[in-house]
């Protein structure tokens, strides 16, 4: 595949294309499989203390391994300059501008993780007894309140492992609830902008989406759910601000509407961030809600995971929520909440993802009420600014935005004008955007808007940040205009340059050869 | 700013867009923000009302365990490099995390003898739950058929999700009597007729006895040929047979003996391996080897049309991210401890476990829940109540284990400790463990028989 | 297979789909139209042999790196063959969609539904409305 070389004319027009790989372009990537040498190691196991006994008689030779597992055998200074220099070839939030759409990729601050390596956090086993955890299970219930409060729904579980578990969660309770009732609905509505992850949670949960027409305001098309909310919708799944940054307008009518079918309304809470303190599911209709920990409440994401799902719900979904569930006791103390017989039951082991819970916990002591409220409004303040930016000549007309005409803590572009007058994609910016040290947008999602650009900068941005990046993209719209190929061939200065995806997925290469 | 946007006030902002009806009119009621350093004393006060395994000999398992941990996988995952990017969407800028993904699923490989991994899902019982919904897409068929040997959390996390698939959970007993404590064989094979998509055990056991693994795979195949499912305890493999050598066709577990902390349970990570034919219906993120325009080596996310932002309601699962920093942990760990670290690790794991079941169960009032070959824990039956004996050991700075009934809520159960040995655990500390629980169990005896009212 | 084609001798359905009828029996695929959009085909698992289609429902799947398409039946009927070379060569889809890249042949339960199918011309005038 021969695609264009770097910046032609070499007028250092392209600021990060210099010619030649650089050095971690040279390094030929090899595994920690090709490392090392047969024998080294830096584990060195305790001498045997206990009395020999005969392997054979303590483990049956039919059931014991016959050949080691082809571990790497690596010593530590080569484990650690392997995966330091791994670490290398990744770009983070803590070097640079990362306005992923729908992600919510605020800074994480050091102290969560000080906190949360606490030996009486870090090292307290899951199965203590509970009189013996109380610090754990206080933390845990102050939390709940937290998130209930937050929400404007009473109840809550901790437990989910992630946002597509909590959002399982929630048609789980719908559909126990409905049951209870000894009603089967089997239909819930999402709207065609919503996450993938909501059609496939419904398809979990045994029911059967339906899909929501978008209205010219970019929310849900309310004639259309007129037509499609009947007796045998159990739930709709929504997100809002949704999903093109835009405040459902019309969300006191939809709520009226779906609980006038006997519907339970879900809150997905992905976009939490542009209403903490501002504006409550609870308070607009909902029945259960999903809060993204590592999103509104800023964990580290780790390179995708860990995360954390927990679930918030009204009165009447409470009977169902998975169990255990942290009480206060009337002496004062804490404990796990077993008997619970409508519940849904466990989604998982132990009570969730309790080293996430302590960051988030962290994070709102940080801030308080008023904090958290500021938190939003810097984060749509901030949104709302860098969109004034990028509305102005020289982008506006190649990447016009898709809805409205403010936004909430994110806003959608398209690139449709651009892939047409300039002739490149949305691709293309993304990857040039690598050469100039941002990490590009969410790209091609949500799936109805053209070529879309998904810009979240959250409220831990600079000014001086936004503005960079606005003339970023501005620049690399004006180079297209004198030559397309310099984006197309893009990018120059990373690692690797573009990976051939269908040769990956052609003939699958999903581990190492040994 | 405001006048770029057009706006008078940052309040104008959220008026135009937020209904008056919907938005909050008063503050929430939360407690005023704190600087870092009273943040700080707060959740240390929080975390000293703990008694973690730092402070107490803890013979704790049932699923997460107190190895050690080496200093370099806390060193590396908090580099930021690996701490605070997002899933590995831009490859050209995720090398680091999409080859952590690659050598992660290669040892995941290596360790279970299956030649396909994912890059993680999120813990042990979920992933069990998981396995069950990708035999269902594979067979369609509707039963899941569950050896009672699982961990009690993974029966009810498979019954919870398996509601929502529509499909019924048929639990096999344990054997009882003297070669009691495995998953009945007479019983496994009559369970697994023509509607058994599943058929799922653990290895070893939540009680840790060792399953015949490749007994039960053949009885599953000769019967009705569902999925062999089995739960893999990870850091026993290196002296186990690998699930794929015994005839397992999807081999899951929990990660946390990886080089992960307790975390009070999370966040670790579940593993999730399977035989080449399920390789485009397992869930989760898949990272793959590729080149680049310059015929470099890298690495991508591949067979992504399984997955729910492509395939949405007919995605293989709904699951978004992996545990890329939990895996992380585990592919470090696995460096760390090498081919033939895991191998002594198993051994010493094997002896010193041998011997405190030796010790324990010659006491008097305690007594083995069964006499299959166990490796890293064991039950024991004590002649006087868990909870009772468990506080009295604790006032002596030992937690000698789990309270089987507790966790469970199986009226069998009753009278039963689980004690889990870890590296961690020498044989003077499994003394102190053996003279504790012998007085903590006479005494707790006496007293329950004065009071009986002699 | 760079340029646009829509060999006469075949009949279209809306959804991009084509059919060579052979007698009782057809022989299907999609559209040189189908397979530009979806990109490089990296992946094709055959429907069983045995299996009805039914005219205008999906009777199985073409996957690229970042989609899956539903192929539709354009005529109802059995399964008789599957292009079995297709999971080794799935590219043959792009490069020859109407050789090649053919996906299954059917006898047909009710071959006058072909008169329902656009020729040529008429597929190629709604590709361009």
């Amino acid at each position: 595949m021969n695609l264009p070389a770097p910046s032609p004319g070499g007028d250092g027009r392209a600021p990060a294309s210099a010619g030649g790989p650089s050095p971690l372009q040279r390094e030929r990537a090899r595994t920690i499989f090709q490392k090392g040498a047969t024998s080294r190691r830096a584990f060195q196991c305790p001498p045997p203390d206990v009395p020999e006994a005969d392997p054979d008689e303590l483990l049956p030779a039919r059931f014991r391994r016959r050949e080691p597992p082809r571990l790497p055998e690596v010593s530590e200074p080569e484990l650690v300059r392997h995966y330091v220099t791994l670490s290398k070839r990744n770009f983070d939030l803590d070097s640079g501008f990362y306005p992923l759409g729908s992600c919510t990729m605020k800074h994480n601050p050091r102290l969560h993780e000080r906190a949360a390596a606490l030996a009486g956090h870090a090292r307290l086993h899951p199965l203590q007894d509970p009189e013996r955890a109380q610090g754990a299970l206080e933390l845990m219930w102050r939390l709940q309140g937290a998130l209930a409060e937050i929400s404007g729904l009473p109840h809550v579980s901790l437990q989910p492992s992630a946002g597509s578990a909590g959002e399982l969660a929630g048609v789980l309770l719908t559909r126990a609830y409905h049951e209870d009732r000894g009603e089967q609905r089997h239909k819930v509505l999402a709207p065609d902008t919503a996450h993938g992850t909501n059609p496939a949670t419904v398809s979990m949960a045994g029911l059967e989406v339906v899909k929501l027409a978008t209205d010219a305001e970019g929310g849900v098309d309310v004639d259309d759910l007129r037509v499609k909310a009947d007796t045998d919708v159990a739930c709709l799944m929504l997100t809002n601000p949704n999903t093109l940054g835009v405040f459902d307008a019309n969300i006191e009518e939809i709520a009226a509407i779906v609980h006038g079918v006997g519907a339970t309304l879900y809150y997905d809470g992905a976009n939490l961030n542009a209403v903490m303190g501002l504006s409550r599911p609870g308070d607009m209709g909902f029945d259960i809600v999903h809060f993204n920990l590592h999103k509104s409440f800023t964990q580290p994401h780790g390179g995708g995971g860990p995360g954390s799902g927990p679930i918030a719900t009204s009165e009447r979904i409470a009977p169902y929520l998975p169990r255990p569930l942290v009480v206060r006791r009337e002496d004062g103390s804490f404990a796990l909440e077993h008997q619970r017989p409508k519940s849904i039951g466990r989604l998982r082991g132990f009570h969730g993802n309790y080293g996430c819970l302590v960051r988030a916990y962290a994070y709102i002591c940080s801030l308080g009420a008023d904090g958290l409220r500021d938190a939003s409004e810097a984060a749509v303040l901030n949104a709302n600014h860098l969109l004034a930016r990028l509305c102005q000549k020289g982008v506006a007309e190649y990447l016009p935005l898709a809805y409205g005409r403010l936004c909430m803590h994110e806003f959608v572009l398209s690139g449709g004008p651009m892939k047409r007058e300039l002739k490149i994609k949305t691709l293309d910016l993304a990857k040039r955007l690598l050469d100039h040290g941002f990490h590009p947008p969410t790209v091609y999602f949500p799936l109805l808007v053209e070529e879309a650009l998904m810009v979240e900068p959250t409220e831990t941005e600079t000014r001086e940040t936004l503005d960079a990046f606005a003339e970023a993209i501005a620049a690399i719209l004006a180079e297209a205009a004198e030559d397309p190929a310099v984006a197309e061939g893009a990018p120059y200065s990373t690692p690797v340059r573009r990976l051939d995806e269908v040769a990956a997925a052609k003939q699958p290469v999903i581990r190492e050869s040994l | 700013m405001l006048e770029a946007i057009g706006v008078d006030s940052v309040g104008e902002i959220f008026d135009r867009q937020i209904p008056a009806a919907v938005r909050l009119d008063r503050e929430l009621e939360l407690p005023e923000g704190l600087p870092e350093q009273d943040v700080y004393e707060h959740l240390r006060a929080l975390a000293a009302r703990n008694t973690s395994a730092e402070e107490e000999l803890c013979f704790l398992g049932a699923g997460m365990y107190d190895h050690y941990v080496p200093a370099v996988v806390d060193m590396l995952c908090e580099r930021s490099e690996f701490l605070t990017p997002y899933t590995p969407y831009q490859p050209e800028v995720s090398q680091g995390t999409l080859q952590v993904m690659f050598e992660y699923q290669t040892a995941i490989c290596e360790l279970t003898g299956l030649p396909v991994s994912n890059a993680s899902v999120y813990e042990g019982p979920s992933a069990v739950a998981a396995a069950a919904y990708m035999a269902k897409l594979h067979n369609g068929r509707r039963r899941l058929v569950a050896s009672a040997g699982l961990h009690p959390h993974s029966l009810e996390t498979l019954r919870t999700h398996a509601h929502g698939y529509g499909m019924e959970v048929v639990e096999v007993p344990l054997t009882s009597g003297s070669a009691g404590g495995v998953t009945d064989p007479d019983a496994w094979a009559e369970a697994i007729d023509g509607q058994a998509s599943a058929a799922i055990f653990a290895q070893p056991n939540f009680y840790g006895a060792v399953e015949d693994a490749t007994a039960l795979s053949q009885a599953a195949k000769a019967g009705a040929d569902p999925l062999v499912v089995a739960q893999v305890d990870p850091i026993v493999l290196g002296i186990l047979a690998p699930p794929g050598e015994c005839g397992v066709d999807v081999a899951v577990g929990e990660g946390q003996p990886l080089g992960n902390r307790l975390d009070f349970g999370g966040p670790s990570f579940g593993f999730f391996a399977a035989r080449e034919e399920y390789l485009r219906r397992i869930p989760g993120r898949i990272a793959g080897e590729t080149v680049d325009v310059d015929g470099r080596r890298g690495f991508v996310l591949t067979l992504q049309t399984r997955e729910q932002h492509i395939r949405r309601e007919r995605a293989t699962s709904n699951i978004c991210t992996a545990q890329a920093l939990n895996a992380l942990a585990a592919i470090v760990y696995l460096s760390w401890l090498g081919r033939r670290g895991i191998v002594e690790l198993g051994q010493l794991l094997l002896a010193r476990t041998h011997y405190a079941r030796q010790a324990l169960a010659g006491l008097d009032g305690v007594s083995l829940q069964h006499e299959q070959p166990v490796i890293r824990e064991f039950a024991l039956r004590l002649d006087a109540d868990v909870a009772a004996v468990k506080r009295r050991c604790a006032r002596q700075g030992v937690n000698p284990g789990v309270d089987v009934h507790a966790l469970s809520g199986r009226p069998e159960d009753s009278g039963v400790l689980l004690v889990a040995i870890t590296e961690r655990r020498s044989r003077e500390q499994i003394d102190r463990l053996v003279d504790v629980l012998a007085a903590a169990v006479a005494a707790e005896r006496r007293s329950t028989s004065e009071a009986v009212g002699v | 297979m760079a340029e646009a084609s829509y060999p006469e001798d075949l009949l279209y359905h809306p959804e991009h789909d084509w059919a060579r009828v052979e007698g009782e029996q057809a022989t299907l695929g999609i559209t040189w139209f189908a397979q530009d959009a979806l990109g490089e085909v990296v992946f094709f698992e055959p429907p069983a042999v045995g299996t009805s289609v039914a005219k205008d429902a999906a009777y199985t799947e073409v996957e690229s790196v970042k989609a899956v398409s539903d192929v539709i039946a354009p005529l109802s009927g059995e399964i008789v063959e599957v292009n079995g070379a297709l999971a080794e060569n799935p590219q043959a889809i792009n490069e020859d969609p109407y050789g090649d890249g053919w996906l299954v042949r059917v006898r047909l339960s009710d071959p006058s539904e072909r008169e329902a199918l656009m020729d040529a011309a008429s597929y190629v005038s709604s590709l361009a409305s």
